[in-house]
């Protein structure tokens, strides 16, 4: 059971990441990102082609491809989404949830549907003796990795004045406009950051997961979902709820298999009967 | 009272064919309180947003002092010294009055770029941040995260970070809406204690606020400007009472 928990985790691990990127683009800007789950498939199948074609091996692939990401999610929103944002907020669901299917049929129309295979990185290959149990060394480092880059983040928008900007925009963008704070400035960089952070989630999908075209559209969904019961646009509550998640499904695949695909989306609607605004969402009252 | 330290001039609004400002000249003098008066929809709130750059206007200009502020962003609009608060309290629930004012002044100050020292540099506000909260009563306050503050240390607390900009001219949108007795008059106090040195334009439906601290009076309906003087000029228009106030007789 402990080594289910720690499955979850490690799921968990990537819901977080997700649901971290979508919850401060949703925040900054507004948009929900349906594209952000074709991010986390090219994340995974930029690492792949970089080994495959190129022989660049994970380590490079875990830095090159989010910042490659990274870019061109400033470039989309520079080009595409800020056109596209004075509108109803509906053509950015469009615009986004098109640009993930032409993503996913692009990948697929080079690379077909099936599963590529991506190797483990050799020094992770072997196990590690938890204590109680030993554990693949890869899903140590994952959940390791992950658990830093969101503590960094979290520091980073807690103890900086950048941060503290992003986060007073991302909760109230009029007032903080009003402030005299230029929140347009940071619009661009909070969007090619949370794209990278998809690309990273990627990237380390890609030695345990199979890297196939639709990887990211099967899991965003539940990432959506994470995003709700966390609280839309809380990063606190997006980061926190993924791992909650990750570990109440694996730990449901282990005693109600039956019901280990929906039990994220009953949870979800348990929660918002019981909190509309998510687990740690600002509740929308007049005082 | 000297010259208009903001003036609107021909300002409209259209949304979709329908006219929400519809032609507004209007002269702020320098040092004055003005209140914006009229009934529901004549236009209040979209001309706030007009004068603070959260709407660009469809036609027509505005203009603080010599600056032509016509379609800058809000940000800009702030930073050259028009501040606003907000009809609906508007904080972030979890920093503290303190946080929030800091955050003000850094905004205010335009050192956002600089983030790396950031709390280092939001010392050099501490003192600063402190008389403001002083100044609206909520010193004792300073560390409770806003959301649960009272209502009216919300407000007060809102009228802390328009000031903390120190603007020329202070933009109050209802700035009593939703405020008991007690809480009224304490923010009348509140205004008349810093309006000293700038300019107040307020949104109000309380006309006893009206009368105790407005200079003058603009009446809107409709998105145009009814008719504008002093308070004890407007309330005996007849057109105003029978646009507004209604019964002239139940107001007294």
């Amino acid at each position: 059971m402990l080594q289910q928990a720690f499955n979850g985790l490690v799921g968990g691990a990537f819901y977080a990441l997700l649901a971290l990127g979508l919850a401060v683009i949703f925040g900054m800007l507004g948009v929900v990102n349906f594209a952000h789950g074709a991010f986390y498939m090219l994340g995974a199948f930029g690492s792949y082609v970089l080994l495959d074609s190129f022989g660049v091996n994970f380590w490079v692939a875990l830095v090159v491809v989010p910042v490659v990401l990274g870019v061109a999610g400033t470039l989309l929103e520079r080009l595409f989404i800020r056109r596209l944002s004075p509108l109803d907020p509906l053509y950015n669901f469009l615009f986004t949830f098109g640009l993930a299917l032409v993503l996913q049929d692009l990948v697929k129309r080079e690379y077909g549907v099936q599963s590529q295979p991506y190797p483990r990185p050799e020094l992770l290959s072997g196990t590690v003796d938890l204590g109680l149990f030993t554990y693949p060394a890869y899903q140590v480092f994952v959940l390791a990795l992950s658990l830093v880059v969101c503590v960094v983040v979290w520091l980073v928008l807690t103890r900086t004045r950048v941060g503290m900007i992003v986060r007073a925009a991302t909760e109230r963008p009029e007032l903080t406009r009003s402030l005299g704070i230029d929140v347009g400035r940071w619009v661009t960089p909070v969007f090619g950051f949370g794209i990278a952070l998809a690309g990273l989630a990627g990237v380390l999908a890609a030695p345990m997961r199979a890297v196939n075209p639709l990887m990211g559209a099967d899991l965003i969904i539940t990432v959506f979902a994470v995003v709700v019961i966390g609280g839309l646009g809380s990063i606190f509550g997006s980061v926190a709820a993924g791992f909650a998640i990750g570990l109440v499904s694996a730990l449901g695949n282990l005693y109600v298999p039956a019901l280990s695909q929906t039990l994220v989306f009953i949870l979800m609607a348990v929660v918002l009967l019981w909190r509309p605004a998510g687990l740690f969402g600002r509740e929308e009252s007049p005082s | 009272m000297e010259g208009p330290v903001l003036r609107a001039q021909g300002l409209a609004k259209e949304f979709r064919g329908f006219r929400a400002v519809d032609g507004v000249d209007l002269d702020i003098a320098e040092g004055s309180v003005h209140a914006l008066v009229g009934p529901n929809g004549a236009g209040k709130t979209t001309l706030f947003n007009l004068l603070t750059g959260f709407l660009k206007p469809s036609a027509g200009r505005i203009l603080l002092g010599e600056r032509d502020l016509t379609g800058r962003r809000p940000e800009q609009v702030a930073r050259l010294g028009v501040a606003r608060s907000f009809q609906i309290t508007s904080l972030f629930p979890q920093m503290t009055p303190r946080e929030h004012v800091e955050l003000a002044l850094a905004g205010a100050t335009g050192l956002t770029w600089r983030f790396w020292r950031s709390h280092r540099l939001l010392d050099r506000f501490g003192d600063r941040a402190a008389e403001l909260l002083d100044q609206v009563g909520l010193a004792a306050h300073a560390e409770i995260p806003a959301g649960n503050l009272a209502y009216g240390h919300k407000r007060a607390l809102e009228l802390a970070l328009a000031l903390a900009l120190d603007p020329r001219v202070l933009l109050l949108d209802e700035p009593t809406a939703g405020m008991g007795v007690e809480d009224i008059d304490r923010t009348v106090e509140l205004v008349r204690k810093v309006r000293a040195g700038r300019t107040v334009v307020m949104v109000e439906h309380n006309m006893s606020v009206v009368s105790s601290l407005a200079d003058r009076v603009t009446v809107l309906q409709s998105g145009r400007v009814l008719v504008e003087g002093p308070y004890a000029e407007i309330r005996h228009d007849p057109r105003v009472i029978s646009a507004y106030l209604g019964d002239p007789h139940a107001e007294d």
